[in-house]
């Protein structure tokens, strides 16, 4: 990455739930920011600004919920700003938190991303009715199905793909305090057995509906010196877009998420990301996405991601463990979703993931994508500051 | 709106921890001159496009600037009502404002003559539906046909064979 040095010294997140009816939006988001002050050693009044982040505001029915988190998170007094990218948007709003220190602008940032989704229906905010068109999607899954079925298609990959994702990230999960999904009778036939919802994405193969919220401190390295822990450091930073719709659209394997790929990559020096990554957190809401990105990413050949889930590469153990806290398939507070993938990536080079830790992780990815998997962002953290 | 009159529900411990307030929105649209075009277009039972001066591409509905090109688009093209599901979805969650019997299937469709698919509708059993499958409009009748796309009721397939995997690969 460009500019100064990027730490990552305090890591926090809520116990994700399908309705945290104990907390405001506020107290979600204030357990997750203390949590994160907590772990770097500081308070609210040792940051220099607030960067915030969530999904659109329909998916609560709270319009600008900045305004009102001025205060619950300290921002009185100081800069605090909104970041918002669709389903992408936890990534891109620790990567805009991460560039406020790495240009020199603040010496330490608080970023908190959240969603509260038990407050509203985000099916609802995603199935309106649009002007001129007659209603036809039914939520995320039936926008993302047919996506699944082209894959399927062009990659040849056996049906069970799908099941075998579904079963390890919630495997993974068990081993996550955090995770919203405790599924210990998981198995494959469950998830067979369930009900196809938005066909070919069975109910267990999607992700669920979560009420939680994540937090990061980023610090300069001068900063970072006074921390308790050892830090995290933020190695390439990327976002990347495309429009929804253009003739000859790869929606399976989109552009904008290879570029950003090879952005980030090349930032962090890395030529061979299957050797070089320790372990990837990805977002993956509906189980198959896991192949799909693992080819958009780099990881496999085009047509071949399947292979690395089926042979057992991407559990826990294996050698490119993805989401090994659970990922998205077990906890989805949307808002705060890509954050939690970025947080868990610089957790694993940290060594503090507990249960779900991969031996001597050094380099870790954390993705995140939304739309109509156009937006993308992601960040390689590492143990070495260089 | 009935919700918001109603005494806020409680819990078992007697706390009350959440209300509903229901929102309304209603808001106007103004389409713009090719979208315009398209929907005027429509209401004659017409699939109005538009061709890209640089990469000839067709966008229905017309988009008035070309997405990959970043310029304005050139010429108006007619399109056929007929058309390549390239992939779809069988539909099994209910939601708000569905209009369809469960199960359901809507796709994307490559009209002919079209670089773009479009999402609609597919009327035929779930279990026959398949990618490659040809379609054909079927249109509201003249007289209640409003200026959108619900002015095809939905696709129906043709009957003719399925279009070959290389024709409609670009589409996914």
């Amino acid at each position: 990455m460009s500019g100064r040095a990027c730490a990552i010294t305090g890591i926090g997140q809520t116990k994700h739930a399908s309705k945290r009816d104990d907390v405001s939006i506020a107290g979600l988001c204030r357990e997750a920011a203390l949590r994160a002050l907590e772990d770097a050693g500081l308070s609210f009044a040792d940051i220099d600004a607030v960067v915030i982040g969530k999904a659109p505001d329909m998916f609560e029915g709270v319009m600008m919920p900045e305004l009102y988190l001025a205060d619950a998170l300290g921002a009185v007094g100081k800069p605090m700003m909104r970041v918002h990218t669709a389903g992408s948007v936890g990534g891109s709003t620790a990567i805009v938190a991460a560039h406020l220190i790495s240009s020199g602008v603040h010496e330490r940032v608080l970023t908190v991303s959240f969603e509260k989704q038990s407050e509203s229906d985000a099916m609802w905010a995603l199935s309106h009715k649009y002007p001129f068109q007659p209603p036809l999607m039914a939520g995320a899954g039936g926008f993302f199905a047919p996506i699944v079925r082209s894959y399927i298609k062009r990659s040849g990959a056996p049906l069970d793909t799908g099941i075998a994702v579904a079963v390890k990230d919630r495997l993974h999960a068990l081993k996550n305090p955090y995770a919203h999904l405790t599924l210990p009778e998981i198995s494959n036939d469950m998830v067979k057995a369930s009900p196809m919802l938005w066909d070919p994405i069975r109910y267990l193969e999607t992700c669920p509906s979560s009420d939680g919220a994540c937090a990061l401190v980023l610090t300069s390295a001068q900063a970072a010196r006074r921390a308790p822990g050892k830090p995290a450091w933020v190695r390439g930073t990327s976002m990347r877009t495309e429009p929804a719709v253009f003739a000859g659209r790869d929606q399976v394997s989109p552009r904008a998420g290879r570029e950003c790929a090879a952005d980030v990559y090349r930032q962090a020096g890395v030529s061979n990301p299957s050797k070089q990554i320790d372990v990837a957190e990805i977002y993956v809401p509906f189980s198959w996405f896991e192949p799909m990105w693992l080819e958009n990413l780099g990881f496999a050949e085009v047509n071949q991601g399947w292979q690395k889930t089926m042979d057992g590469s991407t559990a826990l153990g294996g050698a490119l463990p993805i989401n090994p806290s659970g990922g998205v398939l077990s906890s989805n507070p949307i808002g705060a979703s890509g954050m939690l993938r970025f947080a868990e990536a610089a957790m694993q080079v940290r060594g503090q993931a507990g249960a779900h830790q991969v031996d001597g992780a050094r380099m870790a990815l954390g993705h995140a994508y939304g739309g109509a998997s156009q937006f993308f962002s992601m960040w390689i953290v590492s143990s070495e500051r260089e | 709106m009935s919700d918001a009159s109603k005494p806020a529900k409680k819990d078992a411990d007697g706390e009350v921890r959440r209300i509903k307030a229901p929102v309304k929105l209603d808001y106007t649209v103004t389409a713009g001159l090719a979208l315009s075009r398209f929907l005027k277009g429509v209401t004659a039972g017409k699939l109005l496009g538009q061709r890209c001066g640089v990469c000839s591409k067709v966008y229905v509905p017309p988009r008035g600037g070309c997405p990959t090109c970043g310029v304005g688009m050139g010429e108006q093209v007619e399109v056929k009502d007929t058309g390549t599901l390239t992939t779809f979805c069988i539909v099994n969650v209910p939601f708000e404002g569905q209009t369809m019997k469960l199960p359901y299937v809507y796709g994307l469709i490559a009209l002919d003559g079209a670089d773009n698919a479009l999402h609609h509708l597919i009327l035929a059993p779930p279990e026959e539906v398949r990618m490659g499958m040809r379609l054909r409009a079927e249109w509201v009748p003249p007289e209640s046909r409003p200026a959108s796309m619900e002015a095809i009721r939905w696709f129906v397939p043709t009957g003719e064979p399925d279009a070959p995997w290389d024709s409609y690969k670009e589409h996914l």
